[in-house]
This record gives structure tokens, sequence and C-alpha cells, in this order.
């Protein structure tokens, strides 16, 4: 059986346009704006909802990618 | 490296795009390919064509049979691939300038033919593209950079009007809630007709600015904060609406389809 993944938050710097919206919209508070770009302020409180996938409109936050460790 | 709907769908090597930061077009543009990704389209069955504005240059950045075509016109040469393809899935994408007032008259006719064709409008209440001028849907009383004092026209509902044009599938939805725009475009494309899809989105830059609405998130707060659902609004009392966004599902009819109809004169023959 395979191991089973789990996505992660995954930012891709260069699409990034600050508009703080994935920052506003976060309901844990898990993202801050730093130097123009999104960062990851506390990966421990995602709930990976995806609301912010949902609304950047720069295509820049998602969740994605494989995560084995967890 | 973009998520998989990304990639799947748009031409990433065109992005990032050229919307100003916070501007609400990415959001629609997601919102019409997670739609399309939904319902399993094939793609080379789907043609995107778009007209002239920030929201038309969505269709360079999308990976489908895609057309860029002139200011206003977008709903014409939708109208030509759907009667001389009926089996594509043809998706007009355009604003709120092009679509209601240099396309104005395509507008209300592609509604009054009924063609299958679904227009996904939008609606950022400017031109942003040329520079913040006052559009059709430009709230009366606010402010462009040709209505420095206020707009005095009254403005558009393009849903009212499509709907009383003979459109039958009408919805709205806002940014701030891409799941209903998304749930919209879905119901429009399963609609055999013309359906149109209003997505009220921000633009920080022109009219935010000139109307002092502040940043992309306090635009995006105002539409949370001021859009009704239908469903709720027909409880509530007309002075509750006033200046409201009326949500969701406006309108649904069924009649004749234009290619169907157009198609039984070719086989009479």
């Amino acid at each position: 059986m395979p191991e089973k993944t789990f996505k992660m938050l995954q930012i891709n710097e260069k699409w990034c346009k600050g508009c703080g919206i994935c920052v506003a919209f976060c309901p844990k508070d898990v993202l801050d704006i730093k130097s123009g770009k999104v960062i990851i302020k506390d990966i421990d409180a995602c709930i990976k909802c995806g609301q912010c996938e949902l609304r950047c409109p720069d295509y820049a936050i998602y969740l994605g990618g494989e995560d084995n460790e967890k | 490296m973009p998520s998989q709907l990304i990639n799947n769908y748009f031409r990433t090597n065109s992005l990032p795009h050229i919307w100003c930061p916070g501007c609400g077009n990415g959001i629609v543009t997601r919102s019409i390919v997670e739609a399309i990704d939904n319902l399993n389209l094939d793609r080379d069955k789907v043609c995107i064509v778009s007209g002239i504005g920030c929201s038309s240059r969505a269709s360079g950045y999308l990976d489908f049979n895609t057309l860029h075509t002139t200011h206003g016109r977008a709903l014409t040469f939708a109208t030509g691939i759907k009667m001389a393809k009926p089996g594509l899935e043809v998706i007009v994408i355009t604003g709120d300038g092009d679509c209601s007032a240099i396309g104005g008259n395509h507008l209300i006719h592609a509604s009054r033919r009924n063609i299958n064709i679904t227009t996904i409008v939008y609606n950022n209440n400017i031109y942003g593209m040329t520079g913040g001028q006052y559009s059709p849907t430009t709230p009366k009383g606010d402010k462009g950079t040709t209505a420095p004092y206020g707009s005095i026209d009254t403005d558009f509902d393009l849903c009212n009007l499509t709907a009383g044009a003979g459109a039958t599938y009408v919805g709205r939805a806002t940014v701030f809630n891409p799941k209903l725009i998304v749930k919209l475009i879905e119901n429009g494309i399963k609609n055999k007709g013309f359906s149109f899809i209003e997505a009220v989105t921000t633009c920080p830059t022109y009219y935010g600015r000139k109307n002092k609405k502040g940043s992309a998130v306090d635009m995006m707060r105002y539409l949370k904060d001021n859009s009704i659902n239908i469903e709720t609004a027909k409880k509530l009392e007309d002075n509750k609406l006033k200046d409201k966004i009326i949500v969701g599902e406006l309108y649904k009819n069924i009649r004749p389809e234009y290619t169907d109809e157009y198609n039984k004169i070719v086989d009479s023959f």
C-alpha cells in the first residue's frame, strides 16, 4: 500500500504581489506579509482549509505537493 | 511550481499575469477553470472568447482554444463560432465596459437569441485598462477620471438587463465568494441557451482609489458585508436591500435555443 500523502501549504513567491488578501481572510492567522511578499508565520496553526488558495488573485499560494513526513 | 489546477489549464509560461495587486480578475479566472474542471469538459471542445479590457486579457492566460477579439465584439465572434461549430462549448469573458457600453447592442441580441453561450462578465465598475473612466456600471454618484465630481448616469443592472432581453440563465456572485462563481458558471455551462454570470470584482487601482474604498482587502470586506443571497433577500424589506449586492441564481427560464432553431431550417430543405 502506498504511503499516505498530505497536502501542504505552498507559496510561489515569484507570483505573489503582496496584496494581503490571503493574510486577511485566513481564519487561523497563519500568514503574514514581509517585504511585499506573503510568508508562512505559523504553519502549525494551518487547518488546510484552502481559503487562501481560493482568493489568491495571483495563484501564488495553494495546497499542494506531497508531505510524507507527517 | 503552481497548483495542479493552474498547471493543467493555464499557459503558465505567461504568468504572473498583468493584473494589479489585489485585482479580483485572477480569482474569477481561476473560478472559470475550476468550473470547467468540475464538469470534466474536453479542453479541445472548449473555446474561450474575450473582448478588450483588463478582464479580456484572461483568454491569453488560459490553455484552451482561445480568441482575443476587438472591443465589445466578443459576443459577435462567439456567435460566429457557435453557429459554425455548435458542438463547441463557447465561453465569453468580457468586462463591464466591453459588454455593456461598446458591446451593449451585442449583449442584448445574444440574450434575445438565446444562443448557447456562457458569458462571464468581470464587473469592476470602471474602465481599468484605459485609466479609470466611468463605465455604465459605475454606481451613480461614484467617481472616475472622466467623472471627477461623481457620475450622474444611472448605472446598469446587467443581470436585470440580460434577463429582460431573454437570457435563460442569469446569476451574480462576488469575488469574495468564488465557490458561488464556480457553481453559477457550472450551471451556466449546463444551461442550453444564453447564460449570463456577473462576477462582481474589485479594482483597487482605479475604482477603489478614486472612490476612497481603501485597500484590496477593504474592498473584499465590502463585498462580504454588502452581498445578500437572493433567497435571503426575498424575505427582507426593500429598504434593507438598498445598495446591497444581490447574489445567487437570479433568473432561470427554458426557451428554444438559437443554433437548434437554425438547424431546423437547414434540415427542412
